[in-house]
């Protein structure tokens, strides 16, 4: 693990991405602290342009921008991270279960998951939330469960690739109970691609809930959230591009910064070599096939 | 090294020769197919089991509809109707009936396509279906058409300079896109192509419901524009990978060694082996274009039926729901389908065995790799 951690901190990608993250976690976290006005209180003209007093102009109630952009990035934060990690427990606990259980449950389970993979996830979500209701822990719930058949075929997959390996059957010849076997014997040994899929969940599921909380599911309306505010604020696009550019730039560079960050700790935890100035057998043979011509170019031109 | 890797072109003669066996060789195996297809019977199995996927999804959808709190009844006839007009209706519309009667009715006629008509339109929900589906088609159509030969040959091409700097300033760019949620690349082409920079295209997607969205191409522009920029890397990485990982295989290598051109050795022995991936992929873009497309869809105000499913969900218009998430869901089945035969189609080893066995996961495998949605 310290080797990863070390092999992260030489990654220019993950030190990008880190910087993008925590700065956008950072403003959404401690950004209510330093709001200089309401998020809800009515300041200033519907629409008015950035000026004095204000950083990045009104909104179409004239509420301060700035002020409402500092206090939106709390419920997409929590609500991310709370759906990822709920689908990392249910579906490792099922996965586990599938892999280690008997065949016809195995089977059921993996054809269980392919039913719930043939809805698109936002569907799903949004089939759940118009007939259940928009709370937001219901549509974290939704989300988490739109999550888990891809955990669920994860830790399978880990599951039967450990299950197989001698010290497992150690552990099962000295008599130990089956929970003691899978909490100290198989759960250390499958974390790694476990949490590497934590945070590729965690960028999807900021994505689809940005844009559920565009769409209008989420937080009700008079709260301040970066996805509402790009859908309140879209028709002013043309006199007030600043209302929608700037929760879209706190989004975009979030998803970016935690993409950026879960692409190189998944390489470092898969440890692919970065082969740097080794180029590909066909690439060589190219430069191969480039100088023989030029050779023959140049015998040509001599001769 | 050179003498090795020199290139044979072989006499023309010689090439007609064996362009003439091939030929041979096809009509054979086809022959072969047409008296016994071997992997038929696997077909028929997942046929079947595609079948029962439809049947699971179409009690989810009807089970998801039963936990609304509200009777359709007290909706229809609103708040001040007698409790005798409201039980009247409720046999009317067979409500008091067990609830596996109520969803084998209800099956029976989305079978046939009927779903009941819109509580907000009046409009039969199948005609509002078919109406919108055929404009979200169009869109997808021209997503697929572009981006797929646009992410294949740079998915092969990238695959070949692995490492060089083009690459990985390539997969570094595509990162952006890739993170990007659709709606945030939706408002940043609507900022540069439509209002502040550039304002040469609409922003808003007025259809005239009367012509083929074909024949309006202005307003395509930008939505198709989005679903390409989020779909196109995504496949553009699994080709690369899969070539990667073909180009590294030993039968290449061996090809390689008896001096096969380069250009042959990867379009004639390396991509058709890289193909399985890229037609899993093509499925699971397929998948993304479904759910991905509803956001773009309410950005440029786009009359397809992701559009239509949000609208519906805004009045809670049962029918309508009912209707475009089965709709949606079964074509995704339909597509996996697809893309399972094609799998085994291009694949020598699955074609010719009596069982093929597609490995369990292949789909949920790929999505991981590349990055998912």
């Amino acid at each position: 693990m310290t080797s990863t951690l070390s092999r992260l901190r030489g990654d220019p990608q993950a030190r990008l991405g880190f910087a993008f993250a925590g700065t956008v976690l950072v403003a959404a976290l401690l950004g209510p602290l330093a709001a200089p006005q309401s998020p809800l209180g009515l300041v200033g003209p519907t629409y008015g342009l950035p000026g004095a007093g204000t950083l990045l102009g009104y909104d179409y109630l004239g509420r301060d921008v700035w002020s409402r952009l500092l206090h939106g990035g709390r419920s997409v934060l929590w609500m991310s991270f709370a759906a990822s990690v709920i689908a990392l427990a249910i579906g490792a606990v099922i996965g586990i279960a599938a892999g280690l259980s008997k065949r016809w449950v195995d089977h059921a389970v993996v054809w269980g998951t392919d039913v719930l993979l043939a809805f698109p996830d936002l569907i799903l979500v949004l089939l759940v939330v118009s007939m259940l209701g928009r709370e937001p822990w219901l549509i974290v719930l939704t989300v988490a469960v739109s999550f888990v058949p891809g955990v669920i075929r994860l830790a399978r997959g880990v599951t039967l690739g450990v299950v197989s390996q001698e010290y497992v059957e150690a552990a099962k010849l000295m008599g130990y109970p089956w929970w003691r076997i899978v909490l100290l014997e198989i759960l250390p040994n499958i974390s790694t691609p476990l949490l590497v899929h934590l945070g590729i969940m965690l960028t999807w599921a900021i994505g689809m809930l940005s844009g559920l909380s565009f769409l209008g599911y989420g937080v009700a309306p008079p709260a301040a959230d970066w996805g509402l505010m790009i859908n309140e604020n879209r028709a002013g696009l043309m006199i007030q591009p600043w209302a929608v550019l700037a929760p879209v730039a706190m989004i975009g560079f979030f998803a970016l910064g935690t993409n950026l960050l879960a692409e190189s700790v998944s390489r470092a935890g898969s440890r692919i070599a970065v082969r740097k100035g080794v180029k590909s057998r066909a690439r060589t043979l190219m430069r191969g096939n480039k100088r023989r011509l030029r050779e023959q170019q140049a015998r040509e031109t001599r001769s | 090294m050179a003498t090795i890797y020199s290139e044979q072109t072989p006499p023309a003669a010689q090439a007609s020769q064996t362009d003439d066996r091939a030929g041979e060789d096809t009509a054979h195996s086809l022959r072969q197919h047409l008296a016994l297809p071997t992997w038929l019977p696997w077909l028929g199995g997942r046929v079947l089991s595609g079948l029962a996927t439809a049947f699971v999804i179409s009690v989810l959808v009807f089970a998801a509809t039963q936990a609304l709190p509200s009777d359709p009844a007290r909706v229809i006839l609103g708040p001040d109707a007698t409790e005798d007009s409201i039980r009247i209706l409720q046999h009317q519309l067979g409500l008091d009936q067990p609830i596996l009667v109520q969803y084998a009715r209800w099956a029976g006629r989305a079978l046939t396509g009927e779903f009941g008509v819109s509580l907000d339109s009046n409009v039969p929900a199948g005609q509002i279906v078919a109406d919108r589906f055929a404009n979200s088609a169009a869109l997808m159509v021209v997503v697929l058409v572009l981006a797929v030969p646009i992410a294949f040959f740079g998915g092969v091409v990238l695959a070949i300079r692995r490492d060089s700097r083009v690459d990985t300033w390539t997969m570094n760019g595509i990162i952006l896109f890739k993170a990007l949620p659709g709606f945030v690349l939706a408002i940043g082409l609507i900022l540069l192509l439509s209002t502040t920079v550039f304002p040469i295209l609409p922003a808003v997607s007025l259809i005239d419901p009367s012509t083929s969205p074909f024949l309006q191409p202005v307003y395509l522009v930008l939505p198709a524009l989005t679903l390409i920029l989020t779909v196109a890397p995504f496949l553009l990485r699994l080709v690369r990978s899969a070539m990667i990982e073909t180009l590294e295989a030993d039968y290449v290598a061996a090809a390689r060694l008896r001096g096969i051109p380069e250009r042959r050795v990867v379009w004639h022995h390396a991509v058709p082996n890289a193909l399985v991936p890229v037609i899993q992929g093509i499925a699971l873009i397929s998948r993304m274009l479904l759910g991905g497309a509803l956001i773009v869809e309410v950005v440029f105000s786009y009359p397809g039926i992701g559009n239509a499913l949000n609208a519906a969900i805004e009045l809670r218009d049962v029918p309508v729901i009912q209707a475009i998430t089965l709709t949606m869901a079964v074509g995704v089945v339909l597509i996996n389908l697809l893309a399972d035969v094609a799998t085994v189609l291009v694949t020598p080893k699955l074609r010719t065995s009596s069982r093929p066995r597609l490995r369990a996961g292949t789909r949920a495998k790929l999505k991981l790799k590349a990055g998912g949605v």
